[in-house]
């Protein structure tokens, strides 16, 4: 584990205003869903998640065919589709454009594609504004902060430090009450909306057989942002791809349902190009920007391919006992939850934090509730295989190996394990029948210790079960 | 060119060659309910109500053109241009403007306008969603800029829910290029968890059936 990793997480572990939040907002979210996936509320729930899981395994193992059946699609109805790479092809492609049509101020709306590659940043380093019209996020971008959440970006932070932040960065009055801090940033926000030259947004999906871009949202700010500017640009992952716009049928009824509890979100944008011909809003240029972004690599293995069927509801966060202790900032990159602890390590290369997949009870919640059924365990189970395999590679952790090689070599000889079962047993005080918290004095190696700062170990029995079976 | 770059190493990891086919894809899911007129808009009106959205059922254009009155009170409002609303004398409402067809006079109008009036080319009767299609009848700006928006919608046009769209729009963006979704009124829980009603688009929606 790394220091950062270790230090945040003992943090967050620590503040218990910010774990009652992680835990009453989770919570929340999982009942909300629970109401809207159960019984009665979707009874074809399971049919649903078979059919997105099977049309996402179709779409990425034919990833290539349906990429460019999408970018011929976009290019017939006058849109124009961008490859890039990387985070700094990203930003070239927007600040050229930008340049070209002379444009200073852009609006975004919510995209957790522009975070992967710090778009804003990269942006406001070229003196363009960039500014982000979901509540939560631009109250993040005030704080300078990262989304804590995929789909509850500021659950971290309460009405009072919203208060302080806008008297603070807006210089208006310090209200505490969420109805009056949404005005105060409706205020601001729509007079951006009015000005701004370009229209930044991401992409729940896109859709192959119409060339369209799919959002949705609750404020209407992604509405705003794709319909007020001249220009509109989307920005999504190669794996956003879905073959057909009947397919939404599918994977719409899933993906409210499983984010907030909503049956549909109050906004469903499909936008495919710009405006037409007698329409009488919509932006005049529209382009859809393809990121790899270290999507490529992680295509290749056949197995841990599924990451990619992820349609970012954030269910497996809230269900995740470890991301409802550890919290958001804790991962170290901007994807958390068990989906950030998969594509982290196999977007950014598993040395980016080789810990990652450790941090998992491995219980399983990810997987029941994820709408594509995206196998999240197998997945971290290969990750910290593969990690071992670096390791052994690079001769890290040699007396991590050579205790286990010690340990197989014992199990695998009865009449040693038996004795040293006794050992161990002698060594461990049991009389009193409590649970062991710390390394007892026989035993105080820095392993045994660190793994009991975290674990405790039942009483030793007077009896062994080999003892029992034999005399039974 | 990183479009290149990009289907190759896609082509490299998946193992195919360029233009090679496919298989077929899992054959599409639609499944529409049968359920009667009568029902669909009993769960129509139900599904708003739930949103916080408010409802009336019109039982001529007459009364759908009082019942906006009404909300109006007065109020500057914004039409679109569908042929709905001038069949029911909604355009003709006092306060009400209508017939814009350049973007800019419109953007302007719907900033400063208090309601916008619209109709809707289908209706979601199972999530109590409107579909709207950006047309020369239907901008974009009516239903999301000013604060209240109220959307008068045939009967007829009330389908069970998503699957019927589908079906009934298979070749969607050969038709608009934009199709959007509005279920009940704008809302946000970013801060605290706490429902709060008209962020960006309107926090008050009606929607009338006729």
């Amino acid at each position: 584990m790394s220091v950062a990793f270790d230090e945040k997480v003992h943090k967050t572990l620590a503040d218990a205003n910010l774990q009652l939040a992680i835990y009453k907002a989770t919570g929340r979210l999982i009942d909300h869903r629970k109401h809207a996936v159960g019984g009665a509320a979707l009874p074809d729930y399971q049919e649903l998640r078979s059919q997105a899981n099977a049309l996402k395994r179709h779409t990425i193992d034919h990833l290539d065919h349906y990429l460019e059946q999408f970018e011929a699609n976009v290019t017939a109805h006058g849109g124009q589709v961008v490859y890039c790479q990387d985070a700094a092809e990203v930003a070239d492609f927007v600040l050229r454009l930008a340049k070209e049509r002379g444009a200073h101020l852009i609006v975004k709306s919510k995209s957790m594609t522009t975070e992967e590659v710090d778009l804003n940043e990269r942006l406001e380093h070229h003196h363009l504004e960039s500014v982000e019209t979901d509540l939560g996020e631009y109250i993040l971008q005030l704080a300078h902060q990262r989304p804590y959440h995929i789909v509850a970006p500021a659950l971290h932070l309460t009405r009072y430090d919203v208060g302080d932040l806008f008297a603070r960065t807006l210089g208006v009055a310090n209200e505490t009450a969420p109805e009056k801090q949404t005005l105060i940033a409706r205020g601001v926000l729509r007079q951006k909306f009015l000005a701004a030259d370009m229209g930044i947004s991401g992409a729940n999906f896109l859709v192959a057989d119409s060339g369209a871009i799919v959002l949705i949202e609750n404020e209407g700010n992604a509405r705003l942002t794709t319909s007020a500017p001249k220009i509109h640009i989307a920005v999504a992952g190669i794996e956003k791809l879905i073959p057909r716009a009947q397919d939404l049928a599918t994977f719409l009824k899933l993906l409210g349902r499983s984010a907030t509890g909503q049956s549909l979100t109050v906004y469903t944008s499909f936008l495919s190009g710009p405006r037409r011909e007698g329409e009488i809003d919509g932006p005049e240029e529209f382009y859809v920007v393809l990121l790899d972004n270290g999507r490529t690599r992680l295509l290749a293995d056949r197995e841990k391919r599924q990451s990619l069927y992820c349609i970012r509801c954030g269910a497996c966060l809230n269900h995740c006992p470890v991301y409802r202790k550890i919290g958001g900032h804790s991962f170290p990159w901007v994807y958390s939850g068990p989906i950030g602890a998969i594509i982290t390590p196999q977007f950014k290369g598993i040395e980016h934090e080789p810990a990652l997949p450790f941090a998992s009870s491995l219980c399983g919640a990810c997987a029941e509730v994820c709408p594509v059924k995206i196998d999240i365990p197998k997945v971290l189970l290969d990750l910290r295989a593969e990690e071992k395999r670096a390791e052994e590679r690079t001769g890290r952790n040699r007396m991590e190996r050579l205790a286990f090689r010690i340990w197989a070599w014992v199990m695998c000889h009865p009449r040693i394990y038996e004795m040293a079962a006794m050992v161990a047993a002698g060594m461990v005080p049991s009389e009193n029948g409590h649970w062991l918290r710390r390394a007892p004095a026989a035993l105080k190696l820095p392993p045994v210790q660190a793994w009991l700062s975290q674990r405790d170990l039942p009483p030793a029995p007077a009896k062994s079960f080999r003892e029992l079976w034999r005399r039974r | 060119m990183s479009r290149d770059a990009v289907l190759q190493k896609v082509r490299t990891a998946l193992g195919r060659t360029p233009g090679e086919p496919i298989a077929e894809p899992p054959s599409v899911r639609l499944r529409i309910p049968s359920v009667d007129l009568e029902t669909r808009i009993e769960n129509m009106l139900r599904a708003v109500e739930a949103l916080a959205g408010k409802t009336h059922r019109a039982a001529s254009a007459e009364d759908a053109r009082a019942y906006v009155g009404g909300v109006l009170g007065g109020r500057s409002a914004v039409a679109s241009n569908a042929p709905f609303l001038r069949q029911c004398g909604i355009v003709d409402l006092p306060g009400v403007q209508s017939g814009f067809t350049d973007r800019l006079a419109l953007r302007e109008l719907c900033a400063t306008a208090d309601v916008g009036i619209t109709s809707a080319d289908y209706a979601l009767s199972d999530t109590g969603s409107l579909v709207m299609l950006a047309s020369p009848a239907e901008a974009r700006l009516i239903s999301l800029l000013p604060p209240v928006h109220i959307a008068v919608v045939p009967k007829e046009r009330l389908l069970s829910g998503l699957d019927e769209l589908f079906t009934i729009l298979p070749r969607l963006a050969e038709q608009t290029s934009s199709m959007v979704l509005i279920t009940g009124p704008s809302r946000t829980a970013d801060i605290e968890q706490i429902l709060v009603r008209g962020v960006h688009g309107p926090g008050e929606i009606h929607v009338v059936i006729l």
